[in-house]
């Protein structure tokens, strides 16, 4: 990754050098726009129907990470990047997935005792409410 | 005097304005251990607290509120910007050959959001203070009266936007402003140790503000996330903390390693052993750092299927830690040692972080984390890690490059005689704190059992005789501004580029591009009596002279 080019140090020459810009067409720009417009419909016409047993997250999901790639691909340029740049953004959402994955998985270890402090807890004022109604 | 960077320009805005990574690295030296300087004393004002079991010289309120500050102030404001903000951002630059960082500019914002972050934080004090400890732990933190909490809140998540900048601006640098020649394996291992620590401090600080905005989120607006009253969830705050707060350690402690890296090439003139391992090792502690967070919630009330998972994740961290370690012996082994101050940091460093490391496996074992959770025992060991390692390796890193920053040579004899006090001092305070916690003694109590009392007078005259040192340092380092003598371009006879510039070096750096070779190969230098230094063989005798 060291060449010449990047030996231009200092101030303000750290985008000297054989620097190009890639340059998008615009009908693929529009194109892609039209593609993540369509999503947003078929997003919002999803939540319309009741797909049961969480999937209607799931289809969000799925939905909105593929509009996301969309975004990075091509308005963030990631497709004509150097592949380092998607290796982190890979990196990341790994970090993100781990991270997220681990809490959930704990949360869901942990609920069924909370479940049963909670009814314990609702049958006790129960219990106390109905000495009280009773009178 | 030939022209420096310290004599380019002149007066205020010439340093306020400066985009010069040195003098960036400087203003961060001062910023910083002013910062060390305050939360010191806030310790010497719990160690003294704690002398007697009863009352002694602050109530039971302001106690919390002095071992907060203490903790907050070091860790955000001192341990993990000083090694990357001050020494980082002065050596980084020239030990790779460039002229500056790759975004100066960002430089300067990332300095100007720590004055203001610490500023905000240290003005918590007076909207009522923050007695939650430096972890925010709900719903301690989420409860109304504590006003404090936003505002140190709001502090701590400015300062994570300047570690967030200094992190991308290393990350940029090493990438892309390598002269040619220097290869990824011919980058120091300060600068692989600087790398990964950047790495962490890109991916996992925006963790940080998160947690702090939904929890400043939570107390202003009420939107139940953490606390349990609103339906929220006290120990996902916990993971969200510690998924910063873990690879925040290694923050702090990646950058030092990377120093005892140098220091004992250096002083023992020898090719390190294992190079490249000891440069992986130190990426590979920084992936590790992120998979281990849950091992601080052994007792939250955290799962115990995840407990199982992040303790066997725990002791894996000690693999690439301990392949750092027998190749600085190995590099020691039959090397030339000469001990001058900066070396004698680095052995420090060896007996120190071996035993804060070491003690690590009582608390990532589930079965004594579950005595040891929330006793002095932690305390001692986070101290022989984050002190014993960090703060260590810093001081070993100031002494080495201080004739590189300033010019000017500091006695050796009171410097070493301040580092022989440290270890002292270091040892007869936390020593014993393992002890006292693994007998019980828990963390954050005001008052206590009387047979714990003489473990306290004994850690607290320890804690007297580090700010001793600290205050001889403090003395001889400034003396040698004023009455030192001038440093040679190369004191030490070190190889890696920094010491191939002048002391203090030049606005830029290098008048021409350097010639990039082994760092760690020595036997082209000669020492110079004439110079008090080393000067590459062949060269006219006279350069560098003082």
């Amino acid at each position: 990754m060291s060449d010449a080019s990047a030996h231009e140090t200092g101030h303000g020459h750290a985008h000297g050098g054989g620097h190009h810009p890639h340059v998008v067409p615009m009908w693929l720009l529009f194109g892609v726009i039209g593609i993540l417009l369509f999503l947003t419909v078929v997003t919002v016409a999803a939540a319309q129907v009741d797909l049961g047993g969480g999937a209607n997250v799931v289809v969000a999901v799925l939905i909105a990470s593929v509009k996301a790639a969309f975004v990075a691909l091509y308005f963030m340029h990631l497709r004509w990047d150097k592949p380092f740049n998607a290796f982190i953004l890979l990196l990341s959402i790994f970090f993100l997935a781990l991270f997220l994955g681990f809490a959930l998985l704990d949360t869901s270890q942990y609920q069924d005792s909370i479940d049963v402090r909670y009814a314990e807890e609702s049958i006790k004022a129960l219990k106390a409410a109905q000495p009280a109604a009773a009178h | 005097m030939k022209d420096n960077y310290l004599t380019h320009s002149k007066g205020f805005l010439s340093w306020a304005l400066t985009l010069d990574h040195k003098r960036i690295g400087l203003m961060y030296l001062v910023a910083t251990l002013g910062s060390f300087f305050v939360a010191g004393m806030l310790a010497l004002v719990v160690r003294t607290e704690l002398w007697a079991p009863d009352p002694t010289i602050i109530s039971a309120d302001r106690y919390n509120q002095a071992f907060t500050l203490h903790g907050a102030i070091m860790v955000f404001l001192f341990i993990i910007p000083a090694v990357p903000g001050a020494l980082g951002n002065f050596v980084l630059p020239i030990m790779l050959g460039a002229k500056d960082v790759a975004f100066p500019r960002l430089n300067l914002l990332s300095f100007y959001l720590w004055m203001l972050g610490g500023a905000i934080a240290v003005l918590s004090i007076l909207s009522g203070g923050v007695d939650t400890g430096w972890t925010f732990y709900t719903p301690y933190s989420t409860e109304p009266e504590r006003l404090g909490v936003v505002m140190m809140a709001t502090g701590v998540f400015i300062l994570g936007f300047s570690s967030i900048f200094t992190g991308l601006n290393f990350v940029v640098t090493i990438h892309k402003l390598r002269p040619p020649g220097m290869t990824w394996f011919r980058l120091p291992l300060f600068l692989w140790a600087t790398y990964a620590t950047a790495l962490i401090q890109v991916m996992a600080t925006p963790v940080i503000g998160i947690t702090l905005l939904l929890l400043i989120l939570e107390r202003t607006m009420m939107i139940g996330i953490f606390n349990p009253k609103l339906g929220g969830d006290p120990v996902l705050f916990q993971h969200f903390f510690w998924f910063y707060s873990h690879p925040a350690v290694y923050i702090m402690i990646l950058p030092p390693l990377g120093i005892i890296s140098e220091l004992i090439a250096a002083f023992c003139r020898r090719e390190l052993f294992g190079y490249k391992f000891i440069a992986f090792s130190s990426v590979a502690i920084a992936a590790f750092g992120f998979l281990v967070w849950g091992h601080h919630m052994f007792t939250s009330g955290q799962s115990t299927l995840m407990s199982m998972m992040f303790s066997a994740l725990t002791f894996s961290v000690s693999i690439p830690t301990a392949v750092k370690i027998f190749n600085w012996l190995a590099t020691m082994y039959k090397g030339s040692i000469s001990f001058e101050t900066p070396m004698l940091y680095a052995l420090t460093f060896l007996f120190t972080f071996s035993i804060g490391g070491l003690t690590g496996i009582f608390l990532g074992a589930l079965s004594t984390d579950i005595h040891l959770h929330d006793t002095y025992f932690v305390v001692a060991h986070f101290h022989y890690v984050m002190m014993g390692g960090g703060v260590i390796g810093l001081l070993g890193g100031l002494h080495y490059w201080w004739p590189k920053m300033t010019g000017k040579m500091y006695d050796e004899g009171p410097a070493k005689l301040a580092c022989a006090l440290v270890f002292i001092g270091f040892n007869t305070t936390f020593f014993v704190q393992f002890v006292m916690g693994s007998q019980g003694m828990p963390r954050r109590y005001y008052n206590y059992d009387p047979s714990f009392q003489i473990y306290h007078q004994v850690s607290t005259v320890g804690s007297y005789i580090l700010a001793a040192a600290f205050f001889l340092m403090l003395f001889y380092l400034l003396k040698s501004l004023a009455t030192g003598r001038q440093a040679p371009d190369n004191p030490w006879g070190a190889s890696t580029l920094e010491w191939q510039c002048s002391s203090p070096p030049p606005h830029d750096n290098f008048s021409t591009t350097p010639t990039v070779g082994d760092p760690y190969d020595f036997s082209g230098m000669t020492y110079d009596p004439q110079i008090g230094g080393w000067r590459p063989k062949g060269a006219p005798a006279a350069q560098g002279a003082a």
